[in-house]
């Protein structure tokens, strides 16, 4: 079981959670086809340390980021939508 | 190759099983091939199986960065279906189905296919009608397919609680006859040693850890066992595709998600077929040893951990119980995990790539392991022919891109939801 921290909650168990994926993924300004491709389909899909977006369904509904390691399940921070989440590109493993 | 059959084993048995041969070689690897087929589970052996045998291209390795069959060929819950709805997958994975039906004398090599039926239960009225649609696709596309009554279900189920716990009354269900299940290991070592005996390479061991491209070719790979030149490269990571894929700078429209699987300890005979149910997502069937085999849906979150978390162990063995409350006292045996390639419209890529001779195989969601005989056919035939096979055309990587997603539930691009 996660014990994930709600930015507004506080630590609640895993349960009460939605994962709604990757967080780094940003819509496009203009209308650019291939741009919207990646944007909708396209994913880094790491092995080593996310960022990534809850909901936390079954307490207050509001979205946060979090960043977890993919290969251990820690959760190293989370974050409220605008909020920042500390810098693991070095530790960003994907190839 | 020594062929198997009564005679070999009447001749080990009577000296004492002592001489039985080594099933393939464990060769070092060459500086060059012609093709190089990264990762040694069932796809990627049965790839080299039929680059051998439909193609007459020999001159192949098989890499694996650990042993065979350790990934996901080893870690699913062993199910042979094609009662897909959708005329890309239709057609692929009947194309599989049939040649599971030949297999064991194909190979010389008992897989121990047993197409016992694969029962899929409904349980409201819009997925009566839901399945009943399914039914008459599969029909249409030449696949086998039958409604069964409730009575019937028991009939073939007697264990099961038609009522359902009181919330999941069976309705109905709809089966596939010729579906059924194989021993997942003996897929992964009869594809060995059948493409072993006819000259391909397999390499165990060895990890790849760079692919070398230069310009929109690539021209071979770095591994932990030094470089090693190939005319074509062909990737079946199942779970690993989008780092693997990386090496050659591609990125894919997958997510890798955790599932797991479960089996209880094991039991006389008491399900003799195979039962899954979409409303509280299981599936369960009992394996030769008398272990009930069960796995249900994805952990929900990204993973590369091959390993799950306790809610979904608890969510899967509720939905078990709820159908077969007899199973209660049963005590679970082990539970493990596999990492799934979660494709954007849940359907498998085997597909060319925008790098020339650099083909992909992967994307398999929760349904890797049926497809393990087609896949090699039609990834083998891609790969050799530099096109691909008819029953592999809707499965391009293209596809997102052009908008002919092969989306079976109709979820869209949210690789957890399929």
């Amino acid at each position: 079981m996660l014990l994930i921290e709600c930015p507004w909650c506080g630590k609640r168990a895993q349960t009460e959670f939605t994962y709604e994926g990757d967080a780094t993924v940003k819509r496009p300004e203009d209308g650019d086809q291939a741009a919207f491709h990646a944007y909708v389909h396209l994913r880094e899909n790491v092995t080593q340390w996310h960022d990534e977006m809850w909901q936390h369904t079954a307490g207050c509904r509001r979205f946060f980021k979090a960043c977890r390691n993919v290969t251990t399940h820690e959760i190293i921070a989370t974050a409220k939508p605008k909020g920042d989440l500390p810098d693991m590109s070095s530790g960003k493993i994907t190839s | 190759m020594s062929r198997y059959s009564i005679f070999s084993l009447a001749r080990n048995a009577l000296s004492d099983h002592k001489n039985w041969r080594k099933v393939w070689r464990s060769p070092e690897p060459e500086p060059h091939y012609d093709v190089i087929i990264i990762g040694g589970g069932g796809h990627g052996l049965a790839t080299a199986y039929y680059l051998a045998k439909e193609h007459g291209i020999t001159n192949v390795a098989v890499i694996e960065k650990g042993w065979l069959g350790g990934g996901n060929t080893g870690r699913n819950t062993t199910i042979v279906r094609s009662n897909y709805m959708l005329e890309g997958n239709a057609h692929f994975y009947e194309l599989s189905l049939k040649l599971w039906e030949g297999m064991s004398q194909d190979l010389n090599y008992n897989v121990m296919f047993s197409p016992r039926g694969v029962i899929n239960l409904q349980h409201n009225d819009a997925s009566v009608d839901a399945a009943m649609r399914r039914g008459n696709a599969m029909r249409m596309n030449g696949i086998d397919a039958e409604w069964l009554t409730p009575a019937q279900i028991k009939e073939r189920a007697p264990l099961l609680d038609l009522k359902g716990g009181g919330r999941f009354p069976v309705l109905g269900g709809l089966i596939q006859p010729r579906g059924g299940t194989a021993r997942h290991d003996a897929v992964a070592w009869g594809y060995a040693r059948a493409a072993d005996a006819r000259g391909v390479d397999i390499i165990q061991n060895c990890e790849v850890t760079g692919i070398i491209r230069e310009g929109d070719m690539v021209t071979g790979v770095e591994t932990t066992r030094g470089r090693i030149n190939a005319g074509k490269v062909g990737i079946a990571v199942a779970g690993h595709t989008s780092h693997v894929a990386a090496m050659a700078g591609l990125r894919l429209p997958i997510e890798s998600h955790v599932l797991q699987a479960m089996v209880s300890e094991p039991v006389k005979p008491c399900i003799d077929t195979v039962i899954t149910s979409g409303s509280g997502h299981m599936y369960i069937s009992q394996s030769d040893k008398g272990e009930l085999v069960f796995g249900g849906d994805l952990d929900f979150y990204n993973s590369y951990a091959q390993r799950g978390n306790f809610p979904r162990l608890e969510q899967v063995t509720q939905n078990i119980l709820t159908l077969f409350p007899a199973f209660s006292r049963l005590r679970l045996m082990r539970s493990w995990g596999g990492i799934m390639d979660m494709t954007m419209d849940g359907s498998p890529i085997i597909s060319k790539t925008p790098i020339s001779n650099f083909y992909i195989n992967g994307g398999w969601c929760y349904g890797g392991f049926k497809a393990t005989p087609g896949s090699g056919y039609v990834f083998a035939h891609t790969i050799a022919q530099d096109r691909p096979h008819p029953t592999n055309e809707a499965l391009s990587l293209q596809r997102f891109e052009t908008g002919a997603t092969l989306d079976e539930v109709g979820t869209g691009p949210v690789p957890k939801a399929h």
